[in-house]
């Protein structure tokens, strides 16, 4: 054990011979490291509350999100409901409850993103996975292709795809899937071009395995956090993407309720009703900050130089040049 | 020189690519006879149109007179600009008005706009990365930090919006839609300004970080040279091929979300033309908005190489040498 190592694993709650200490980090380590991080704290806890008012949406919300009261058009934040149930966010042109509109606009909204998120990864992280390790004729058409594609802006693209297919919900993960597999392809193929050589891929064609395991079974695993980490600011890129084609009406189609729609819809009662557009707007700036912060949160601790930031944050070293690795 | 001649090589291929794209795409949704006439056309009147535009051509032989007629800048007439007034003998022979020319009349729009954008994001920038470098983990850094994140997570149309209700509406201190003088652009250009700013702040704090720590700046800090002089002058010009890099790619990346901004603030630019067009379903304009807006996107990438070539010593001694 250097002293480095010591240093970052010392307040760690480490006891000596313990088993883990010169391989990953443990579970209870990253949730020490997660409690003494206001910022990030903040984040993950937005996110975990996102996650279960997206999944209970059927508990959480208080009214039907597309069920129209014309007699309770347009309120503003906190009125009383005729029904007894206050509209904590107002309602909208049609009186339909803001909350509720905003918590099924996420299920929407962030599943759209999710589904795109993970095919794409799943395409990108296959391709990039066989161009790095078997390099080749097949490397070099991937490679330009993802080349070619980065190049072109993927926005203008996606417009003009679902110009020609139409939008709606299974289209949109069409085109994400279709246009976002080459930012995987090209991370996972520098990784596994930096592992190719290294001696435990030795080790595992020694042992006589497979290229598909070798590339399954030992690259993978050792490729994991990064792309974890680019996955997660995928995710928030998708909800920024779904939005912008949604408010240009490519996206999803009403009635079914998006936080991009929502935007869209709230732009023409805007000098009457801010918190039309505003909500929408406030939530998904919310989640893809929280998503940001935790996507940097994660890669810093997951880097084994720059971890003791979040580890030891009364113990820094005393210059700068300690984070890099001094 | 190798390795820029190959990289133009690269971005014609993209461009040919691209060319290829809107067409065979273009072609996937139907008729484009039915979509010039509109469905109440008589059957006659489509077979004459089919046999004027050359639509009864293989698709082979119609993909080869497209590229060629846009490499003479021909991208075809517009479906809607200028029918209403032509008389009906004269639609029938797919004459409309020219695409492109109405396609570049809105890049100086465009261009103004994305200018101003970037002049100011790489301003601020540069003054927030800075100064987070120079106070690493302090509360600018914390700040700069959160806000750079901020601009990266907004909804670039919201916050124009947003923009639109707070200065435009409730002070009334710029005008919200349209286009003129100066305080016409302010709105716009901060809305399209603040993705940007935040990628670019990112970048300049960790590559000033890393030049700050090294020990040329300790030398010329020993010999005397002013704080301000070591920092603006001795790191920001080492740091320089990165942020060059990135401004290139949020250039780029501008110019997509250009198409949005310009949306919500009514600004007569080739994004609010696509948009309009693609509302329309004026495939021809549509095509031909793609491919400008792609050849300029390929301009600046390449244009960034040529920098980093420059910029980079050890690209500009390796070629110049033996």
């Amino acid at each position: 054990m250097s002293a480095d190592e010591a240093a970052v694993f010392g307040d760690a709650g480490l006891e000596p011979g313990d088993e883990s200490r010169d391989s990953a980090l443990r579970w209870r380590d990253y949730l020490l490291a997660l409690a003494g991080d206001k910022v990030t704290l903040a984040a993950a806890a937005f996110l975990a509350l996102l996650a279960v008012a997206t999944l209970g949406a059927d508990f959480v919300a208080p009214y039907d999100p597309v069920q129209l009261n014309l007699k309770e058009r347009l309120l503003p934040p906190f009125s009383a409901g005729a029904s007894g149930i206050p509209h904590v966010l107002g309602t909208d042109e049609l009186g339909r409850d803001m909350l509720s509109r905003l918590v099924y606009g996420a299920r929407v909204s962030i599943s759209v993103s999710l589904i795109g998120a993970t095919v794409s990864a799943l395409l990108g992280i296959s391709l990039g996975l066989v161009a790095g390790f078997l390099r080749g004729a097949l490397e070099d058409l991937i490679m330009r292709t993802v080349d070619g594609m980065l190049a072109l802006p993927s926005l203008l693209v996606a417009l003009f795809i679902l110009f020609l297919i139409g939008g709606g919900y299974a289209n949109l993960v069409l085109v994400f899937a279709l246009l976002h597999w080459t930012v995987y392809a090209r991370m996972a193929r520098g990784l596994a071009l930096s592992y190719r050589e290294s001696t435990f891929v030795e080790a595992a064609r020694a042992a006589g395995c497979r290229d598909s395991r070798i590339m399954i079974r030992h690259l993978l695993p050792n490729m994991a956090s990064p792309l974890l980490v680019l996955f997660t600011l995928e995710i928030a890129i998708l909800i920024l993407s779904e939005a912008s084609l949604s408010f240009l009406g490519f996206g999803i189609q009403p009635p079914e309720p998006s936080w991009g729609l929502m935007i869209a819809k709230g732009r023409d009662h805007m000098r009457s009703a801010w918190w039309m557009v505003t909500l929408p707007g406030v939530a998904i700036l919310l989640t893809a900050l929280s998503l940001n912060l935790v996507a940097a949160w994660a890669r810093t601790v997951s880097d084994p130089i720059q971890r003791w930031r979040y580890l030891r944050p009364r113990h820094a070293p005393p210059d700068e040049s300690g984070e890099r690795g001094g | 020189m190798r390795h820029l001649l190959y990289r133009l090589l690269h971005s014609a291929v993209l461009l040919l690519a691209t060319v290829s794209f809107v067409f065979f795409a273009g072609r996937s949704i139907g008729d484009p006879a039915l979509n010039i006439l509109g469905v109440n056309a008589t059957e006659q009147a489509l077979e004459t149109l089919r046999a004027n535009i050359g639509l009864n051509d293989p698709l082979p032989v119609q993909y080869f007179r497209f590229v060629g007629d846009v490499l003479q800048g021909d991208f075809g007439v517009s479906y809607r600009f200028g029918f209403s007034v032509l008389p009906a003998e004269v639609l029938r022979e797919g004459l409309g008005r020219p695409v492109l020319p109405l396609v570049l009349d809105r890049l100086p729009a465009t261009f103004f706009l994305a200018g101003v954008a970037m002049s100011i994001a790489i301003a601020f920038a540069l003054a927030m990365g800075i100064a987070a470098a120079l106070w690493p983990r302090s509360a600018i850094d914390r700040i700069v930090t959160v806000l750079s994140l901020a601009g990266v997570s907004v909804v670039q149309f919201w916050l124009g919006l947003m923009l639109i209700v707070l200065f435009g509406v409730t002070l009334g201190w710029f005008p919200t839609t349209g286009y003129g003088g100066l305080e016409y652009v302010v709105l716009p250009a901060l809305t399209l300004a603040a993705r940007p700013m935040g990628r670019i702040a990112q970048v300049v704090r960790s590559a000033m970080l890393d030049e700050l720590a090294k020990p040329y700046v300790t030398a010329a800090k020993a010999k005397g040279a002013s704080d301000a002089r070591v920092v603006l002058v001795h790191g920001l010009k080492n740091a320089a091929i990165p942020i060059v890099t990135i401004t290139g790619d949020e250039l780029s990346a501008l110019l997509t979300g250009a198409i949005l901004v310009e949306t919500v603030f009514a600004w007569p630019g080739i994004g609010l033309l696509l948009i309009d067009s693609l509302n329309r379903g004026d495939l021809p304009m549509v095509q031909a908005g793609i491919c400008v807006v792609a050849t300029l996107v390929i301009a600046v990438n390449f244009l960034v190489d040529v920098a980093y070539t420059l910029l980079d010593p050890k690209v500009r001694f390796k070629q110049a040498g033996p």
